[in-house]
């Protein structure tokens, strides 16, 4: 048998055919000291406190779902917790110990969101519909609490009579009266202290600290004034003071409406995630419904877009594909350059080529979109002495600038993936092309720049992937400015498919997040298929090696 | 034997995670117990900066009720979106410190509850209030208010200016090309042009017994078409004093380098002016006409999340521990804003600087909190930043009142 518990080849199953030779005397010794040098105890204590501490996570994360009453994700993190022990503590399964750590962030990370993206955009969630109906009739009821105007501020005690509670009122007369959810307020006798009622026989009146522990009894404590509704009731926002509110709105909980008190009007829920009027007056907050493809639909047939949504489209291919171009070139123009064993200190040169990549990108594009200034920028101010080009905000210069910074601050990965792609074409090759009389510029076209598209286009297709949806640049750099002021929607003629999208579902105070998922969605099924066939036609090259 | 050995370590393995599986346990317990009197607890999230200030309050909350107060420092720019997406959840704050134009978007998700201030309502600065209430119910507790003034470089031009064109005579005579800055951006900055505006009579929106009314749009009245024509003479292609291309950092270093005596900007860069060595006095707007220009007034204040599980402890801090007059001003301490409570307002403004501010502040109008101004600031910038880019100016308002008008529905 093997010592290690991951070893799950034994030379009996491996050697099984009998084909192989039995182990030779020195061939055992050998086994036997890798297999003492790879300390099968130590390993063993280390493998068994990495899954101690994952266990430990594991319950501790179980304890808090189950007491805060998610048995979804709790039996989800109890079946993962327990597939993981299984795994790890098998003989075999040796393919899923490499696997599983990978498959569980893939779920969390990629999978989990994508699903909820999905779902997302399913929904109406956004603003007005933000939380689940209860919540929104809550919310309702408590803002149409309007205080009686020029009513005073009643000294309260909360008293708790046989589990019933009740407010004992001061009146500014100086009278105590008493008065629950139910029972309308009556004089009472009460003891003082000073002028305020602050006991009653048969109540226990209670201390701040219990207030606070029956918090949510004393938010929902309103005691009516009189047997007269109109009048409305006493609340206690702090359990020390009262003030008299009516309510505005009414809701029946039986027929699911609200009822406007002051005007009649009824609003019923008829299934578009708000209370909604005969004459389609809605009262926000409203609630989270799924709706269907509505996003979809109203994501492609939004009016405000057609116009923009063209010329968008057409900037966004544009931006995308002159970026892995520009990019791509200039990286390997630099690679090829920087790969001639003539030249010296090339280390350093690499260095410095490479720092464009290691400074973030949001900060870059801030600080080019300062340089760009058209008064002040240091390029014209400095480089070009005084002049005034419009860098960022001529619809045709801000385009060229974005692809000149993009170009800049994309370069040095290509550059990277280049010159590591060119090491690995052998040399032999050229030299035999050399001997062939093959001029430099063929030796390239034919040979080297064939063979670095095997390995590099793979990476350009996902470099285009990424430029399509290049978010944080255009953002940073002109936010999709200069504006289009004749589209109906703020979008510029920077804008990418995804900015737009991002002014569109973000505009102002609304979030439409339902929205923003839907587009996402779309987009993502644009950059899929480009992808799905570039990659089908990077295929035929595999074929040249 | 060597099995003999592994099952031993098994099983010693075995203790050691039913040991640390305990420990979580045990550590979960207490966990829970937080979790179970937290009526006991207030959370309260604050922007960092004032993190520290708020801890005097909290302590003495604690000392004096034994309800703990939890204050989480957050990134002021992550409260808004957060707290509307963590409230409905159960898992947001009790409390959290926001700014009062967020109200309508907070009450249209439904995640604020309304706040009691009773008869302390009256110790505020009426703009404080005006601004804290929404649709006639108030939910916020008050602790800032927020405007802009103009700054002047008290070296270069040693009195205050009677009236816009006063200014820039006043600049010109001391030497100065372009005596008045004021931050702008290629979209333009409509918030810091407002004073300008409301000094033709032309407002955003009307206002009715319940605050601002979204039906009632002023922008685009008389008085904003006069608007929009004195800023196109002050554009590119008239006299330059506004220019899209100076952004907050140039408005900035030019008044720290004198060579601009007039700075309309807000309290927040007056720290930078006085420690760049710049003899700073506070003036009201120069009105380009007759009337004041009145600046939008920002107030900051705390709402109450409508999950609270603790609002009356919640409501019983806001009131009567954050409104006093020591909180107001240690609040005022770490953010050199202008208390909203009358009596720490006056306080504080025993500094020339809040003085300054305050009187300015005491013609500014609330800035509008309704969703509808969502609609207003997407066009309102771009179309001040056409006009004085030379676009015609009539033509341009027009077109910004009938696309806001579109947009608000």
């Amino acid at each position: 048998m093997s010592t290690t518990i991951d070893d799950e080849v034994t030379p009996e199953t491996a050697g099984g055919t009998g084909q192989r030779p039995k182990p030779t005397k020195r061939q055992r010794q050998a086994a036997g000291i890798a297999d003492a040098a790879s300390g099968g105890v130590k390993v063993l204590i280390l493998k068994l406190l990495a899954l101690g501490i994952v266990d430990a996570v594991a319950l501790y994360a179980l304890f808090i779902l189950v007491t805060s009453g998610e048995w979804l994700i709790a039996a989800i993190v109890a079946i993962v917790a327990i597939a993981v022990n299984w795994i790890y503590f098998s003989r075999r399964k040796l393919p899923a110990k490499y696997l599983t750590p990978g498959i569980i962030f893939l779920a969390l990370f990629q999978v989990f969101v994508l699903v909820y993206t999905g779902y997302v955009a399913f929904t109406n969630y956004g603003t007005g519909h933000n939380g689940s109906k209860e919540q929104a009739v809550s919310s309702l009821m408590a803002s149409s609490l309007q205080r009686v105007e020029d009513s005073p501020t009643y000294p309260v005690t909360v008293v708790d009579q046989f589990g019933t509670l009740g407010l004992l009122v001061t009146d500014p007369d100086g009278d105590a009266l008493i008065g629950t959810n139910e029972q309308p307020l009556q004089e009472v006798d009460a003891e003082f202290d000073g002028d305020k009622a602050v006991g009653v026989g048969g109540g226990t009146s209670l201390s701040f600290a219990e207030v606070l522990a029956r918090t949510d009894e004393i938010t929902e404590l309103a005691v009516p004034v009189s047997d007269d509704p109109n009048e409305g009731a006493l609340r206690t926002p702090d359990g020390s003071s009262a003030y008299q509110y009516v309510s505005t709105l009414e809701y029946d909980d039986a027929a699911g409406t609200m009822t406007d008190v002051t005007t009649g009007t009824v609003y019923s829920d008829i299934g578009t995630g708000a209370f909604t009027s005969d004459d389609g007056e809605e009262l926000l907050p409203g609630w989270q419904i799924t709706v269907g493809f509505d996003n979809f639909v109203r994501a492609v047939t939004d009016p405000r877009l057609l116009q923009p949504l063209v010329y968008v489209t057409l900037w966004t291919f544009a931006f995308a594909l002159i970026s892995v171009a520009s990019t791509f070139f200039l990286g390997l123009f630099l690679a090829i350059v920087f790969n001639d064993m003539r030249m010296r200190g090339r280390r350093y040169y690499r260095v410095a080529m490479i720092l464009p990549y290691a400074i973030p990108s949001f900060l870059s594009a801030l600080i080019w979109a300062g340089m760009m200034n058209e008064s002040f920028g240091f390029i014209n101010q400095v480089i070009f002495g005084g002049a005034s080009i419009p860098w960022l905000t001529d619809p045709w210069m801000a385009k060229i600038s974005v692809l000149i910074v993009n170009l800049w601050l994309g370069f040095p990965y290509m550059f990277l993936i280049c010159m590591g792609a060119l090491q690995s074409i052998p040399d032999d090759i050229q030299e035999a092309a050399k001997v062939d009389g093959a001029k430099p510029w063929a030796i390239f076209r034919l040979i080297k720049l064939p063979l670095l598209l095997v390995t590099v286009a793979p990476l350009l297709i996902a470099s285009f992937a990424f430029n399509f949806n290049n978010f944080n640049v255009i953002y940073m750099l002109t936010d999709g400015g200069p504006r289009d002021s004749n589209a109906p929607i703020p979008v510029g003629f920077t804008d990418l498919l995804i900015t737009m999208v991002y002014k569109v579902a973000f505009t102002g105070q609304s979030r439409d997040y339902g929205l923003a998922s839907a587009y996402s969605i779309i987009i993502f099924i644009v950059v899929a298929v480009i992808a799905i066939i570039a990659f089908r036609r990077t295929k035929s090259l595999e074929e040249l090696n | 034997m060597r099995v003999n050995r592994k099952s031993l370590l098994a099983a010693g393995a075995v203790a050691v995670i039913a040991t640390l599986g305990l420990a979580s346990c045990s550590a979960g317990d207490s966990g829970s117990d937080g979790e179970a009197s937290s009526s006991g607890t207030l959370t309260v999230w604050v922007d960092a900066e004032r993190v520290d200030a708020l801890k005097g309050a909290a302590e003495a909350y604690t000392e004096k009720t034994g309800v703990k107060v939890e204050l989480v420092g957050k990134d002021n720019a992550d409260i808004k979106d957060d707290f509307i997406q963590q409230v409905p959840t159960g898992k947001g704050p009790d409390i959290t410190m926001g700014a009062h134009d967020w109200l309508g978007e907070l009450s249209t998700n439904g995640v604020v509850a309304p706040l009691e201030l009773g008869d302390s309502a009256a110790d505020y600065l009426p703009v404080a209030i005006d601004a804290s209430t929404y649709e006639g119910t108030v939910y916020m507790l008050p602790y800032a208010v927020e405007n802009i003034a103009v700054l002047r470089n008290a070296d270069l031009v040693p009195e205050a200016a009677t009236s816009f064109d006063d200014m820039i005579a006043k600049g010109q005579a001391a030497g100065l090309t372009q005596p008045f800055v004021v931050e702008q951006g290629a979209e333009g900055n409509p918030y810091h042009l407002y004073p300008f505006q409301t000094a033709f009579g032309a407002p955003v929106f009307g206002t009715n017994d319940e605050g601002y009314d979204p039906t009632d749009l002023q922008l685009g009245n008389a008085g904003g078409e006069q608007f929009a024509q004195w800023l196109s003479t002050q554009g590119k292609n008239g006299t330059g004093v506004f220019n899209t291309d100076i952004d907050g950092d140039i408005a900035k270093q030019s008044f720290l380098d004198g060579t601009a005596a007039f700075w309309l900007t807000g309290p927040w860069n007056v720290g930078a002016a006085i420690d760049g060595g710049i003899n700073v006095a506070i003036d009201t707007v120069p009105s380009p006409t007759a009337d004041a220009a009145s600046p939008f007034a920002g107030v900051k204040g705390f709402f109450v999340s409508s999950e609270s599980e603790n609002k009356v402890a919640a409501n019983d801090f806001l009131v009567n521990y954050l409104g006093t007059e020591d909180v107001q001003l240690e609040l005022f301490e770490a953010g050199n804003v202008l208390p909203a409570l009358s009596a720490a307002a006056e306080t504080a403004s025993e500094d020339p600087i809040i003085e300054g501010f305050a009187a300015v502040g005491a013609e500014a109008v609330p800035m509008p909190a309704i969703p509808a101004m969502g609609s207003v600031w997407q066009y309102w910038g771009i179309a001040q930043a056409d006009i004085i880019n030379g676009a015609d100016p009539i033509a341009t308002w027009q077109k910004l009142t009938a696309d806001v008008q579109a947009a608000i529905g």
